[in-house]
């Protein structure tokens, strides 16, 4: 099945891709996670962290250093097992899903031809919502097994949430897949040659990107972690190195919803108005577009307020859904007009 | 429009209401406000109002992303106080002379609501005077972990020998510390505390 989708690497050069890709996923989320307190800061008229290192720099470094040299602990009604794995889970899933997001074409690299993205999969989308279901059990099972009360509710609340939000999610990649008739994600790329998806494909851009804050469980959808009303919510009772797990994962889920939207909406790697950069330019633009979703993050968190439960659920079902549903009803007659 | 009519049509004239309720129908009286909502808006129109105040939220935050932040660095930076902040005490001596105001008569002491101040007073003798009147204030304490501030013993005392000062950074590592002696209370601070100026 692989072999169906543009290229595919020696198995040593697959393994290197996967370190560097890691690597660069680990070094990704400390920058994202400065940048949303630095940001944040700014939005609210404050400066943000800028005591550790020159401007702050090195404040990531030392929260990381901090929750690692805490002490593992563990609730007594807590389930071992389970407690211990599900920040795992979900750190897990977020890199897995880091993955299948191009940031290149195939380029020649001393003579050896590499794809620069992790591995060019037949199935895209499909391998997304995948890793996104399974990340699910990370919060599930994370707060259930911690056996207290916020963790529980947290958690319950961020089953139905992802249940939900995810069909949108899913219909709302429909169109963009109809349109170019492919699932893999480096052929939807270059599938955006003329025109990138964000422009026909805009209600469903804004449907996506609405339905991964939920994915997400980033504001105003955070009520998974409710701090106001769940303490913390699913991750309650965890602290040290398995919270940094967690949180790890949040900032890593929101990498990849940028490298996402990026990908399939904003013409991944391509260039408007026919410029072609070198080949070496590509992974530059790429996170260039990335980082301007992850703003959109960032700036979102600092203006809206959580959504009361109910208004998340009816909002789900009854505009998303709807929305999303018309959305891939009317591409798909669209497309089938024309051709 | 309303502040240039005269007060005729104040509140206090309006209690006459009640004669037109009848009796059946249940009455919210007459300083209970009554709320009147709009008709809820139909799908179309509060998507549409919901878009339309989120990207109005986010402007508004956008809009703080270009100014300068309000946050005073604090360590480099201090606040400014106003002249007649009560901070830390100073106990004052005659500028010409350069004998304490303080005679040790122990009326901050008695004033005091906290019951920091300890005075133990002496007679002052020809070879060894220390204050202007006739006793002299041999301990002088303030537990300025105990003290709240108030500025009754600044009140209370008739030479105007202790005031209260501008400093407030007081915090210490160790309770013992923060009893002050006079030696230290008679002290001038080593940095002064920025005054806000007027206006500011």
């Amino acid at each position: 099945m692989l072999a169906l989708v543009g290229y595919y690497e020696e198995w040593w050069i697959q393994i290197l891709k996967g370190i560097v890709i890691f690597a660069i996923a680990l070094s990704l989320v400390p920058l994202i996670l400065l940048a949303e307190r630095k940001l944040l800061g700014r939005f609210q008229s404050r400066y943000g962290p800028n005591r550790v290192g020159p401007y702050g720099a090195m404040q990531p470094l030392a929260d990381i250093l901090k929750l690692l040299t805490k002490e593992q602990f563990r609730p007594t009604t807590s389930v071992g097992f389970l407690f211990a794995i599900a920040p795992l889970i979900s750190i897990l899933t977020a890199v897995a899903a880091f993955a299948i997001i191009p940031f290149g074409d195939t380029q020649d690299i001393f003579g050896t031809k590499v794809g620069l993205y992790g591995v060019d999969v037949s199935i895209g989308p499909l391998y997304l919502f995948a890793f996104g279901a399974i990340a699910f059990y990370g919060i599930m099972l994370g707060g259930w097994s911690s056996g207290s009360k916020y963790s529980f509710l947290g958690a319950m609340r961020g089953a139905a949430q992802l249940i939900s939000y995810e069909v949108s999610q899913g219909l709302a990649l429909v169109g963009v897949i109809i349109t170019a008739q492919t699932l893999s994600l480096t052929g939807i790329v270059l599938a955006q040659k003329g025109m990138w998806y964000v422009l026909p494909q805009f209600f469903g851009f804004l449907i996506f990107l609405v339905a991964s804050f939920a994915e997400t469980n980033r504001v105003p959808f955070d009520l998974t972690e409710a701090d106001a009303e769940l303490v913390g919510g699913y991750n309650t009772e965890f602290g040290g190195g398995r919270f940094a797990s967690y949180y790890f994962a949040e900032y890593l889920n929101v990498l990849v919803v940028s490298g996402v939207v990026t990908t399939v909406f904003l013409g991944g790697w391509l260039l408007p108005f026919g410029i072609h950069p070198p080949g070496w330019v590509d992974p530059f633009v790429v996170l260039f577009k990335m980082s301007l979703i992850a703003f959109l993050f960032i700036w979102v968190r600092a203006t809206l307020p959580r959504l009361r439960y109910d208004q998340l659920m009816s909002f789900g079902w009854k505009v998303l859904l709807p929305l999303a549903t018309l959305n891939a009803l009317v591409t798909a007659i669209v497309v089938v007009s024309t051709h | 429009m309303s502040s240039a009519t005269p007060p005729q049509t104040t509140g206090a004239e309006q209690p006459s209401a009640p004669a037109a309720i009848s009796v059946t129908a249940w009455s919210p009286g007459p300083d209970v406000i009554e709320v009147r909502r709009t008709p809820a808006p139909g799908p179309a129109r509060s998507t549409w109002r919901t878009f339309r105040e989120t990207l109005r939220g986010l402007f508004t935050t956008f809009g703080r992303f270009h100014e300068k932040p309000v946050t005073v660095q604090y360590p480099e930076e201090k606040t400014p106080v106003y002249p007649r902040f009560r901070g830390r005490h100073k106990l004052h001596r005659f500028e010409d002379t350069g004998l304490e105001k303080c005679v040790g008569c122990s009326l901050c002491a008695a004033a005091c609501p906290s019951d920091c101040i300890r005075v133990v007073a002496a007679e002052n003798t020809p070879e060894h005077r220390v204050s202007a009147g006739e006793r002299y204030a041999a301990v002088y304490e303030i537990n300025l972990s105990r003290c709240i501030f108030c500025g009754y013993c600044e009140v209370a005392c008739p030479f105007d020998a202790i005031t209260m000062g501008h400093d407030y950074e007081l915090s210490d590592y160790d309770r013992t510390d923060l009893i002050f002696t006079k030696e230290m209370l008679l002290a001038e601070p080593i940095q002064r505390t920025p005054l806000r100026n007027e206006g500011e």
